[in-house]
């Protein structure tokens, strides 16, 4: 049984323009000790996700799925006390900007130790030890003098390390990153990812990577979700999926980056842009853009079909993963 | 193709072969700020820029990378002459900028425009793309309303925006087309440089493709001259000719981009380029794992800046500051540059 199971979920935001759905019905597993990694441009929902697996959505976010559960326990009619109980001990998250995510107003040693007390019940020399313990394992110098730094006192790198530290806190048996490293320096930034993955092996955690840089994911992932407007276009072991993506999104997506263009002069582009709240194609969503769109992807919207070592949602999904068409742009 | 030149005077700066114009050249650019600590304590002096020099040609780009702090950013300021350095020369087209009137300036300053890094923060929401486009012209032109209209209606049709869009607000358009509007006002007076701060590191791959075709577009079309600054190295190796790798506002390694790219001399390079992740397998260089973080800037240590950091480091980089010298094709400043290989 899969630790994380999600069943066509779906996520709808209520506003004035009328409701969006910025999450549409998407599956997601993940095995206990897995490394997940979910990509896709802004607006593709990925962020979304991972807050409605934490509960962390806002009033006017509606989550309705078919199934899900974490390590057998059902999410969706869990009561949300019960559910605090759960966040932030078994699923932790790390989230995006290590400067502001941290509270400006208390020192990262109270920080740390806020997530023990409540989860752990953890008080006085014990829980003093095991900030420190934690705040070491995260790689930060002089651990025990950094329990009074105040967040504007450490550099992002460290901020981010605070952040992983407070996640790992009460180990957890799922850790989400949304996009842990987009604000750092590539020098800091590798620091950080060889934390995780060193974390993740230690302690055979679960790992959900939220990135938009294929590159973080192609090194650090197992598996990849590639997610477009909302939807899984694509996914894959990392191996294969970059190898030879199936869904011509993806297959866009990594001929535009500048490391596999070496020696061409133009990057081959995706025309138009991610459809918005009121202009979503009646067939497939990505048919607007794509270059081997016919009149069934104008009007049809395909189903997430098998392909050989995972899944893909085309009707016609890419033979060797080639643009062969690309050549021409 | 590329050779260098010993210096003429000053300090070293690396030259590709002399194929058109140099537009751009700075000699030992240097940048202090003094900065309180205390009330009581004296002032410390942060060098972020410690002794920079680049030639650039007419339609030729001349990447700047480094991490934060290490002094891209005020480089830029010092270029496009929003701040005088501290010390040394900056020549436009052969003119020297030091020393000019505030109307010769103001002429100069129209040479060298500017593309920021985040679009959403570089347009003025409360005005429309006609008249970000044409605010350049009312203040350095003599034109009137209708023939700077009309400039900025042929400027937007040249990024790839429709006319029809130009009494529209930035908050109307997308990422990707607000550094579009940004690229097209930094064009409105025709400057021979463009100096652009991490023009793409805020957009999504496929917008970052479309942005990177446009600007290489435009530098063929007008013979633009670029200052790329940029932390990412897979857009830097696509975009740059020449490269100049920057460690606490000193120029590290210098040289032309095949010659650094395939070759790097300096630890840091290394460094960096180890660090960038790659989507191809093959393409992943051996782990070179930076140790610790930038130093203060107040404070760096002594001898070469990066010792502390580098996984090479001998008594002597503690000692030692390491020139900038020619080692194989480029300026390089380490003691073991010969040995890095």
């Amino acid at each position: 049984m899969p630790l994380l199971d999600i069943k066509n979920l779906s996520v709808e935001f209520t506003t004035r323009a009328g409701t969006f759905r910025a999450v549409d019905g998407i599956d997601l597993t993940v095995d206990e000790g897995e490394v997940v990694g979910i990509v896709g441009e802004s607006g593709s929902g990925k962020s979304v996700t991972s807050l409605a697996v934490m509960g962390l959505l806002g009033s006017n976010g509606r989550v309705v799925a078919d199934r899900m559960t974490f390590a057998g326990n059902d999410l969706l009619t869990m009561p949300a006390a019960q559910r605090r109980k759960i966040t932030g001990k078994d699923v932790a998250m790390v989230f995006q900007e290590p400067m502001t995510s941290l509270n400006p107003c208390f020192t990262v040693g109270f920080q740390i130790m806020e997530t023990l007390r409540v989860h752990e019940g953890l008080s006085g020399k014990a829980l003093r030890n095991r900030a420190i313990a934690l705040l070491e394992q995260v790689g930060i110098p002089a651990p025990e003098s950094r329990l009074s730094a105040f967040p504007h006192q450490l550099s992002g790198g460290m901020s981010q390390r605070v952040m992983i530290a407070i996640a790992i806190a009460c180990n957890p048996r799922l850790l989400v990153a949304d996009e842990p490293t987009t604000a750092l320096d590539v020098t800091i930034q590798k620091q950080i990812l060889d934390l995780l993955v060193q974390l993740q092996r230690e302690r055979g955690m679960a790992l959900i990577l939220i990135t938009h840089d294929m590159g973080v994911v192609a090194e650090t992932a197992q598996r990849v979700v590639v997610m477009y407007a909302g939807q899984v276009a694509e996914t894959r072991p990392v191996g294969a999926l970059f190898e030879r993506p199936r869904h011509p999104y993806t297959g866009a997506l990594l001929d535009a980056l500048p490391e596999r263009a070496l020696g061409k002069r133009r990057l081959p582009t995706i025309p138009g842009m991610v459809p918005g709240i009121a202009d979503r194609p009646a067939g497939c969503l990505f048919s607007p853009r794509c270059r081997f769109a016919d009149a069934r992807c104008r009007a049809e919207r395909p189903a997430l079909f098998d392909v050989d070592d995972g899944r893909a949602r085309c009707f016609y999904p890419l033979p060797d993963g080639h643009l062969a068409a690309g050549e021409a742009l | 193709m590329s050779t260098q030149t010993e210096p003429q005077n000053g300090p070293h700066i690396f030259e590709a072969a002399a194929e058109r114009t140099v537009v751009l050249e700075a000699r030992d650019l240097r940048k202090h700020y003094a900065v309180k600590r205390g009330a009581f304590k004296p002032l410390a002096t942060v060098k972020a820029l410690d002794g920079v020099s680049f030639r650039l040609q007419a339609g030729k780009t001349l990447a700047v990378v480094g991490e934060s702090g290490c002094g891209k950013s005020t480089l830029a300021r010092s270029v496009t002459m929003i701040e005088p350095p501290t010390s040394g020369e900056l020549h436009y087209d052969g003119r020297d900028v030091v020393g000019r009137s505030a109307a010769e300036m103001k002429e100069l300053r129209r040479t060298v425009q500017m593309v920021f890094q985040n679009p959403y923060g570089s347009l003025n929401p409360r005005k429309t793309v006609g008249s970000i486009l044409t605010e350049p012209l009312v203040i350095n032109t003599a034109m009137d309303k209708h023939e700077r209209r009309d400039r900025a209606v042929v400027m937007m049709g040249k990024v790839g925006l429709r006319p029809d869009q130009v009494d529209r607000y930035p908050h109307m358009f997308s990422g990707g087309q607000r550094q579009r509007i940004a690229i097209a006002r930094a064009l409105m007076l025709n400057p021979r440089v463009v100096v652009a701060d991490e023009p793409v590191s805020a957009l999504d791959v496929s917008i970052q493709a479309q942005v990177l075709n446009l600007m290489m577009d435009l530098q063929e079309e007008l013979n633009l001259a670029y200052l790329f600054i940029s932390h990412d190295l897979s857009v830097v190796r696509h975009i740059a000719d020449s490269l100049m790798v920057m460690y606490l506002g000193k120029p590290v390694e210098h040289g032309a981009k095949d010659v650094v790219f395939t070759r790097p001399r300096h630890p840091y390079t290394r460094i960096l380029l180890a660090a960038t992740p790659r989507v191809n397998p093959d393409l992943r260089m051996d782990r070179v794992v930076p140790k610790g973080e930038l130093p203060s800037p107040l404070n760096p240590p002594p001898g070469c800046a990066f010792h502390k950091r580098c996984p090479f480091a001998t008594d002597r980089c503690a000692a030692e500051v390491p020139p900038l010298r020619t080692v194989d094709e480029r300026l390089v400043a380490c003691h073991y540059a010969e040995e890095m290989n």
